[in-house]
């Protein structure tokens, strides 16, 4: 191979950089989150698995249905009425945005809209 | 070679004629028969001319369409009734407070009778009239004229009759704003969220960039309240709300008993928001 002398370095130092991100975070992988759980409410709307995959989902259902269908019918958990609502439903549970909903949220980067309009309960 | 030109022309020159008849007979041949076709479409003119004649088609009980009727003369006995329904309206849908007049955000608001009604100009005004302001806010026209020019769909005509918001698909290109003839609608130059004093836990604010405007209290409604407006009024009855559809309502009676007059009804929006001069 003509040139080996710059070639085989120069494909180390290429290899090397893109794979920066690789090496430059090893060992500092997050801890998977622990989202706190509410203490009193032991039911979700949703079984636990059900509603981490599918709680985004189930938020666009109930907004369609409250906002553009008017259909603002209530669901029963263990013979108490819910609505279907964000802030009066689920926050009314998970009383702490920053210890529930944020914790998953920036270890996945996700960057929900939710908040630029609904309102977060008082910590 | 000529011969073969011959041909192509030929066939190119039929396929043409196939290309512009063919839609019209393939059209005819879907929607059945031509002169059913023909028929069809008859009808349908008569029906739409029948739904745009006087004030839209006949009221159907089984459909609600919400409405108001603002009596000005109660707001001119008590000047103070103004503020209160404003402010009731503001802070209970968390409404901000921009400090510059350029950013306002009003969904219900006191104007002057000339600015309310610029259809109806008179130099020689009542004193009563010119001193007093009277509440204006959208009129959720029967034919609205925002909701056709929303290229998202965010604002519609729900079920109820009301023109409201779905504000997660506001895109703030601000064609419903340049629709509505009533300026019934604020755009949010500036993010609302530090200028919202007090906020409501119950209901969201807006974020920058999407328009906003009164909604009808539709979240009120639906959980069988009163909007916060005529609330506020208390037993003064200077607001009356209720479905306009519906021949024994309330607000039937007092359309029924009193002279009211609409914004602008030149313009056929069919506003559902009627004054008693």
């Amino acid at each position: 191979m003509y040139d080996s002398g710059k070639i085989i370095p120069g494909l180390i130092i290429f290899v090397l950089f893109i794979t920066i991100p690789i090496w430059y975070n090893r060992g500092a992988a997050g801890s998977v989150p622990k989202p706190v759980l509410p203490k009193d409410a032991k039911t979700c709307v949703l079984p636990a698995a059900e509603i981490r995959a599918e709680h985004m989902k189930l938020l666009n259902t109930w907004r369609d249905e409250v906002l553009r269908t008017g259909d603002r019918g209530t669901f029963e958990i263990e013979g108490k009425p819910y609505q279907k609502s964000l802030m009066m439903t689920c926050m009314k549970c998970h009383t702490s945005k920053k210890q529930f909903c944020d914790t998953c949220h920036v270890y996945a980067s996700v960057k929900p809209y939710c908040w630029d309009c609904h309102i977060a309960p008082v910590e | 070679m000529d011969e073969k030109r011959r041909n192509f022309l030929k066939v190119a020159g039929i396929s043409t004629l196939a290309g512009l008849g063919g839609t019209a007979v393939v059209d005819r041949l879907v929607a059945g028969s031509g002169i059913a076709h023909a028929s069809g479409s008859a009808g349908h003119e008569v029906e739409a001319a029948k739904k745009s004649s006087g004030h839209g088609a006949a009221p159907d009980p089984s459909v609600n369409r919400y409405g108001m009727v603002i009596d000005i003369k109660k707001f001119q006995q008590d000047p103070s009734l103004g503020e209160k329904i404003v402010a009731a309206c503001h802070s209970v849908h968390n409404v901000p407070q921009f400090p510059e007049k350029k950013d306002e955000i009003k969904w219900i608001w006191m104007t002057q009778f000339e600015n309310a009604f610029p259809e109806k100009p008179n130099v020689y005004l009542d004193e009563a009239t010119e001193k007093h302001q009277l509440p204006i806010l959208c009129n959720h026209c029967d034919s609205p004229p925002c909701v056709r020019a929303c290229p998202t769909k965010a604002t519609f005509r729900n079920k109820d009759g009301i023109v409201m918001m779905d504000y997660h698909r506001c895109i703030g290109c601000r064609f419903c704003m340049a629709a509505c003839p009533y300026g019934s609608r604020s755009f949010n130059w500036r993010d609302p969220a530090e200028f919202v004093k007090d906020a409501n836990h119950i209901y969201p604010r807006r974020m920058r960039g999407v328009v906003e405007k009164c909604n009808f209290c539709d979240e009120r409604v639906g959980a069988g309240k009163l909007p916060a407006c005529v609330e506020a009024c208390g037993e003064s009855k200077a607001l009356v709300f209720g479905n306009l559809n519906d021949p024994n309502s309330e607000i039937r009676k007092v359309l029924k008993e009193n002279h009211t007059i609409q914004r602008n009804p030149s313009l056929g929006t069919l506003p559902s928001v009627f004054y008693i001069v």
